[in-house]
């Protein structure tokens, strides 16, 4: 195109295409060799890549490739692997007795990794990644348990979840709302009284009332010293380790409104691998 | 003429009142005050104009007047973009930044579509559009077509972006990424774009160079993909006609293909194609010096155009669709590798000759850096399509590394380059009003993008690392929760990236301000187009 066009650029000694535009004009180099040979490079590879894999939709699926390659092959190879690697200490685990599992080493160890896998994945969330807890999320690294601390209480737990709907088995109990029960100023002297439980700062004279008030409404599942009962999850409320908070405002919210901490059930797909790593957090009864 | 409009006017003003009173939700109800407030403004100003004496404006020179406002509207919203993207990058870093006395509107999740659309669309967008009329009349040797046609484009285009970010902040949003606008912010979008297509062919059919030249090309694809991939992507039924939510056409997984479809192609034709088109005029002219290759401009042009519009299904590795539409995205994805790079290797090459220019002219600095990460992220992107890489790096912050070294880097760089050329030129300024705070601006905006880049990087790669680590019996070793722990350092050095580019546009706003304010006008330059 360049035939009778001899406008010849003075910096580079390469003609131009003798277009011009608002002053913009256009060297007629050559494709760079280097570029035309990567992209020739890039197509016969994609050519061997459709040959080789996946590629070319058919009217009912596609082609498979002559390697055979599929993705969910691919991710199903991967755990298989693992699956058979594992496949003794899961049949083990799965029938282990629980009460005598730190016996054999090698079990424990499996037990407690693949636990504390799952826990990270799905119990992480609301009781933290370090098992910690948070307000409202029983903290597991301590010895204060609401339904038990021994290990099968803690696979029941999880097992069947708590205060659930999807779950028959789950624990169940529920603490009244004392707000409909109660004055405003019987639910302060309470407070005062639970506070002088765990002994903690207390007004002295609110609390000789709410002594006479906790027995009359709280000791039956409380207890008369206030140590709780397992069996119906009702707190201890001496240990100065509180769920939702242990200061004056929060307890009369609990008292008032009462509390309803759910956790869903988990099944009993690897429940023995995670109530063994809650178990060895350092609460284990 | 007149009473037309008015009539017209009546009856967006009779909608958009019944729309308030019939409005299902609140970002309807807002968006059909704001569509009465205009319209009766307009209707006002018509009113007042019917029957008098029509002023006859000078139409044979160049319509600048629009791109005047169009290198406005892109600082603008340039500034509005990256401040958005400073405040979300703080609240990943710091989330008590969600402000809770500020909730529903200023969380993440909202404010998130707001910073890509006011980036992408709205800087982006307005950079193209006004940079499009700008082109296309200089190298067309023609004014725009379509009389005030062109200013509908612009300040259509604007509403629609007022439309779409009040939308996200008031709860309207079709969850689709990019494409977030529900059903009647897209119809009025269609409108607007066939506008801007026709303003554009309109003047490149009165041409009165004999060629098109190549930056057009890339302008025109932008302009018609884009309009293809919108229409497509946003095919959805209004659940009423009287409220923003909207159900799509397609679902599942076809869903899902479209959707990325539209969204890989949203970058191939908009931040890619549409930008290459202002690279192609910007570039040669900064420098002063001719395109390096034809020969490169034809073939990159039509195998990138060509390549482009398949490499979407990498977006969707490992997921519900079927192998082989993933196996094509990937491979026409690498196969896009050289043709994206001819593009660089004609924009760097245009400076053989003033190579010497990088040490007096930080625009013409800008403009390199720019083609650098576009060459950057243009190997990038090929590389993390490739599937055994993808698994690494997918759902990380390595693709918000990998985006923003592009958006950053190419797209806001050309940009700042092109912004510095016009502003001088449209006000008849010899120069813009400060050298040092353009070299300012470079640094700033350079060691922001590597700060941010970078982090993102190590951040992105560590956490696919940490998700992907399994113990010798193939246990999962790391909490979701430990890899966001893992991440805070590289959220804050990202953050600060986003300030330090975002102090640079704060100063190229000051410097365009200045610019345009002060100075003595020179004579106004007139095109004269070659025989």
């Amino acid at each position: 195109m360049t035939d009778k066009n001899q406008d010849i650029d003075q910096e580079t000694g390469v003609e131009t295409t003798g277009h011009d535009w608002d002053g913009i004009k256009e060297l007629n180099n050559p494709l760079p060799r280097w570029w035309l040979w990567c992209f020739y490079l890039t197509i016969v590879w994609g050519i061997g890549y459709v040959i080789a894999y996946p590629a070319w939709p058919l009217v009912n699926g596609a082609t498979a490739g002559l390697l055979g390659y599929s993705t969910r092959a691919e991710v199903a190879t991967e755990i298989a692997r693992f699956d058979d690697l594992n496949a003794d200490l899961r049949t083990a685990l799965a029938a282990a007795d629980m009460t005598t599992l730190g016996e054999d080493q090698d079990l424990q160890r499996f037990a407690v990794a693949g636990g504390a896998a799952v826990f990270r994945a799905n119990c992480s969330q609301c009781h933290g990644s370090g098992a910690n807890g948070a307000k409202g999320y029983p903290n597991l690294l301590d010895d204060d348990w609401l339904w038990g601390g021994d290990i099968e209480t803690i696979v029941y737990s999880i097992r069947h979840g708590i205060r659930n709907e999807l779950d028959d088995d789950a624990h169940y109990s529920q603490m009244p709302a004392f707000g409909e029960i109660l004055e405003t100023e019987e639910i302060s002297a309470l407070v005062q009284h639970v506070r002088s439980l765990s002994g903690a700062e207390y007004d002295a004279g609110l609390a000789a009332t709410g002594a006479d008030l906790f027995l009359e409404n709280c000791s039956d599942c409380h207890g008369e010293t206030g140590l709780g009962d397992r069996e119906q999850g009702a707190p201890n409320l001496a240990d100065a380790i509180w769920l939702y908070g242990g200061d004056p405002a929060t307890l009369e919210q609990t008292i008032t409104y009462s509390r309803f901490g759910v956790m869903p059930p988990w099944g009993t797909r690897q429940v023995n691998a995670v109530a063994a790593y809650v178990h060895q957090l350092g609460g284990g009864e | 003429m007149n009473y037309v409009k008015l009539l017209v006017l009546s009856i967006v003003i009779l909608f958009a009142a019944m729309g308030i009173n019939f409005a299902r939700d609140l970002a309807y109800q807002v968006h059909a005050t704001l569509i009465l407030f205009i319209a009766a403004g307009m209707f006002i100003w018509v009113l007042r104009r019917t029957d008098e004496p029509v002023v006859q404006v000078d139409s044979n020179g160049y319509m600048d007047g629009v791109v005047r406002a169009g290198v406005i509207a892109t600082g603008f919203w340039g500034v509005v973009g990256f401040l958005v993207g400073v405040i979300i990058a703080l609240q990943l870093a710091f989330p008590v930044l969600n402000l809770d006395w500020a909730q529903p509107f200023a969380n993440f999740g909202r404010l998130r579509p707001l910073h890509t659309s006011a980036v992408i669309f709205a800087f982006g967008g307005n950079a193209l559009i006004m940079s499009s009329f700008y082109i296309v009349q200089r190298t067309c040797g023609a004014r725009l077509w379509g009389g005030n046609l062109s200013w509908f484009v612009f300040w259509g285009y604007n509403l629609f972006i007022v439309l779409a970010a009040t939308g996200y902040l008031l709860g309207a949003t079709q969850s689709k990424e990019y494409a977030e606008p529900e059903w009647y912010i897209d119809i009025w979008l269609t409108i607007v774009w066939v506008a801007f297509l026709v303003v554009f062919m309109g003047t490149i059919f009165t041409r009165r160079e004999r060629h098109i030249y190549v930056a057009n090309w890339f302008l025109l694809s932008f302009i018609v993909t884009v309009a293809m991939l919108h229409v497509v992507n946003n095919l959805s039924i209004p659940v009423s006609f009287w409220g923003s939510k909207s159900v799509q056409v397609f679902a599942g997984v076809q869903d899902a293909m479209t959707q990325w479809w539209y969204g890989h192609n949203a970058v191939g034709f908009f931040l890619t194609a549409g930008f290459l088109g202002m690279m192609y005029y910007f570039v040669p002219k900064q420098a002063g010096r001719p395109v390096f290759s034809y020969k490169l401009s034809i073939i990159h042009f039509w195998a990138l155009i060509f390549l482009y519009i398949w490499a979407g299904p990498h977006h969707l590795h490992y997921t519900a669709l079927p192998d082989w539409a993933a196996t094509l995205g990937m491979v026409f994805s690498i196969i896009l590798w050289m043709p994206s790079w001819g593009g660089m290797i004609n924009g760097l090459m245009t400076l053989q000759g003033a190579w010497d220019k990088l040490r007096t002219d930080p625009i013409i600095r800008m403009m390199v850096v720019s083609l650098a990460f576009y060459g950057m992220s243009t190997f990038e992107g090929p590389m993390m399509s490739i599937r055994a890489v993808n698994s690494l790096s997918h759902y990380t912050d390595w693709t918000i590394g990998h985006v923003h070294s592009g958006a950053l880097g190419w797209n806001g760089m050309i940009t700042f380059g092109a912004l510095y050329f016009l502003t001088p030129k449209l006000w008849g300024r010899t120069a813009m009003y400060s050298m040092s705070a353009i070299n300012w601006h470079f640094w700033l905006a350079t060691i922001g993008i590597v700060l941010y880049a970078s982090s993102m990087w190590v951040s992105g790669i560590m956490e696919g690392l940490m998700w992907r680590e399994v113990d010798a019996q193939g246990f999962l070793v790391n909490s979701f929760a430990d890899t966001v722990t893992a991440k805070f350092p590289m959220y804050v050095v990202r953050a600060l990236g986003g300030v330090m580019y975002l102090t640079g546009a704060l100063i190229m706003v000051w410097n365009m301000w200045m610019t345009i304010r002060g100075g003595q006008k020179v004579a106004a330059p007139v095109g004269i187009p070659a025989e």
